[in-house]
């Protein structure tokens, strides 16, 4: 059985498997991964990389694609900037 | 300013998954140095995606990487190609680094993405790809009790929904666009793929219980924050469903942007490559899915043909060609079966957004009459994702061609641009065999 991780989105503690993505704890927080240029609120749509609907701050660098991003202890991700 | 490093190959492969671990292992048991770079954190691509510590692996995928440990292939793993700054290098970017690629062959193994076609609220979150919702939960989305619509076409949507079911999510509908008739003419087609039979057989089993509809799609998405129902159509008739996903995605378009970059010639939306998968730039082979949407028994072959003939041995190439036509066929058999049909065309509303980087709703691309003229009038295909969402969804919407790629081939980051090879200490000149 593999451990959890803990990260925070938005400032709140999230619990994810090891090994999980930053998507995914974007996902398990209840949050969009990004707000879109008219204001929609957006989350992943490709989950490989390719599509850019994921992309948030992850421990202070914008526009990471967080579905390509494994989750570390501590990380900071942000989508509400 | 990132860390720079450098790297030579006699063989680079770009992609980790089938077709690439196939030509990095067989250029490489043949005593080449051998590197793969690769976006993902881990080997595998889509298909073989294992996702978390422990996760599902493939009975053949452990036998390639034991296969890639043993020939000693260097694994660049979480770096993403972005830049050809002279012939016979490549610039891949990581997390905090930046590595300068030299090869004297070139395998290019991009695989494939999904084909997204808009609907009203295709843009709610929780509306994601068939492939996107599946290697979400093998990176560890909780899917457990979740109800899942499964929608549009192609053999990946039996795939994912069998792979949800057992992974605990309700899902009480698969919608194909395609018709009965021709999914019967694809059964037939099977028979003379044994190993597609025994898949097709597992599949069916693990579907059992789960309503599958053809000639039905999915005409809207609800919700605002997040999904929160679907309607479809179904021979005529429309029904509204439930669900905390949808999965939909319209089968594969080949990743050709990398490809193009380099100058190789793109043919019917594939990479033209020659009987021994050698694309129109001498010294550069590709493999897989961007020379035809095959699955994963072509991408193995082909890409063993590449490596092979990348490393110089024609003779062990030209042995492996009689399968490869035979998996050619069922890849024409795939394109047959799961053909758009026209009604799809209507399924954008005029405040759909076609673009989703750039929020161009379909009413202001209406009224354009190429993808570049909608490019420089609305933005479309304009944002990060560079049109690999809605290119080819105009392509099928308006019969629109996509432009010229031009680097970056993905966005990267402006430290990584202004590193140039000419600030660095020359490398020594590879020893013959670079073009």
């Amino acid at each position: 059985m593999s451990s959890s991780i803990a990260v925070r989105v938005n400032g709140a503690m999230v619990s994810v498997p090891e090994g999980a993505t930053v998507a995914v704890a974007i996902s398990m927080a209840g949050q969009p991964c990004r707000t879109s240029v008219t204001g929609e609120p957006r989350g992943p749509l490709c989950g490989m990389g390719i599509c850019f609907e994921c992309r948030a701050i992850v421990n202070g660098i914008h526009h990471s694609r967080s579905c390509q991003i494994q989750c570390v202890p501590d990380m900071e991700v942000r989508t509400d900037e | 300013m990132n860390k720079y490093s450098r790297e030579r190959f006699d063989v680079l492969v770009v992609g980790g998954g089938p077709a690439g671990v196939a030509a990095a292992v067989c250029a490489a048991e043949n005593g080449a140095h051998v590197g793969i770079v690769d976006e993902n954190p881990n080997l595998g691509g889509q298909i073989w995606r294992a996702g978390l510590p422990g996760g599902d692996h493939s009975a053949g995928a452990s036998n390639w990487y034991a296969r890639v440990r043993a020939a000693r292939v260097s694994v660049l793993c979480g770096k993403r190609v972005f830049h050809q700054p002279d012939a016979g290098i490549l610039l891949a970017e990581g997390a905090d680094d930046v590595c300068e690629l030299s090869y004297r062959s070139l395998v290019l193994a991009t695989g494939a993405r999904e084909r997204f076609l808009p609907f009203p609220g295709w843009t709610v979150p929780n509306v994601m790809g068939a492939g996107g919702l599946q290697a979400m939960v093998k990176s560890g989305l909780p899917i457990q009790g979740k109800r899942v619509v499964v929608a549009g076409t192609g053999p990946l949507l039996l795939a994912v929904a069998a792979y949800l079911q057992e992974h605990g999510a309700e899902v009480p509908i698969i919608c194909e666009q395609a018709p009965w008739t021709k999914l019967a003419r694809f059964g037939i087609a099977m028979v003379r793929y044994p190993g597609k039979i025994t898949q097709g057989l597992k599949l069916r089993r693990n579907i059992s219980g789960i309503r599958l509809v053809m000639n039905s799609w999915v005409i809207a998405a609800h919700g605002e924050q997040v999904l929160l129902s679907v309607t479809i159509s179904h021979a005529g008739t429309l029904e509204q469903i439930k669900c905390d996903y949808l999965a939909c995605g319209f089968h594969l378009v080949p990743n050709t942007e990398l490809p193009a970059l380099l100058g190789c010639r793109i043919r019917c939306g594939y990479v033209q490559v020659d009987d021994f998968q050698q694309t129109s730039v001498k010294g550069t082979f590709c493999a897989g899915e961007p020379t035809g949407i095959g699955g994963v028994e072509l991408s193995l072959l082909e890409g063993q043909i590449a490596g092979l003939a990348a490393s110089g041995q024609d003779s062990g190439a030209r042995a492996i060609f009689g399968e490869r036509e035979k998996f050619r066929r069922f890849a024409r058999t795939l394109d047959d079966t799961f053909c758009l049909r026209s009604e799809l065309r209507s399924l954008a509303s005029p405040e759909t957004l076609i673009c989703r980087c750039e929020d161009v709703p379909y009413s202001r691309l209406q009224e354009h009459t190429s993808w570049r003229a909608a490019k420089l009038h609305t933005r479309c295909g304009m944002g990060p994702c560079q049109g690999r969402i809605c290119g080819p969804a105009t392509q099928f919407l308006f019969k629109w061609n996509p432009d010229s790629v031009r680097p970056p081939v993905f966005p990267a980051r402006v430290e990584n641009l202004a590193v140039s090879p000419v600030d660095e200490p020359p490398i020594p000149a590879a020893t013959g065999g670079l073009q």
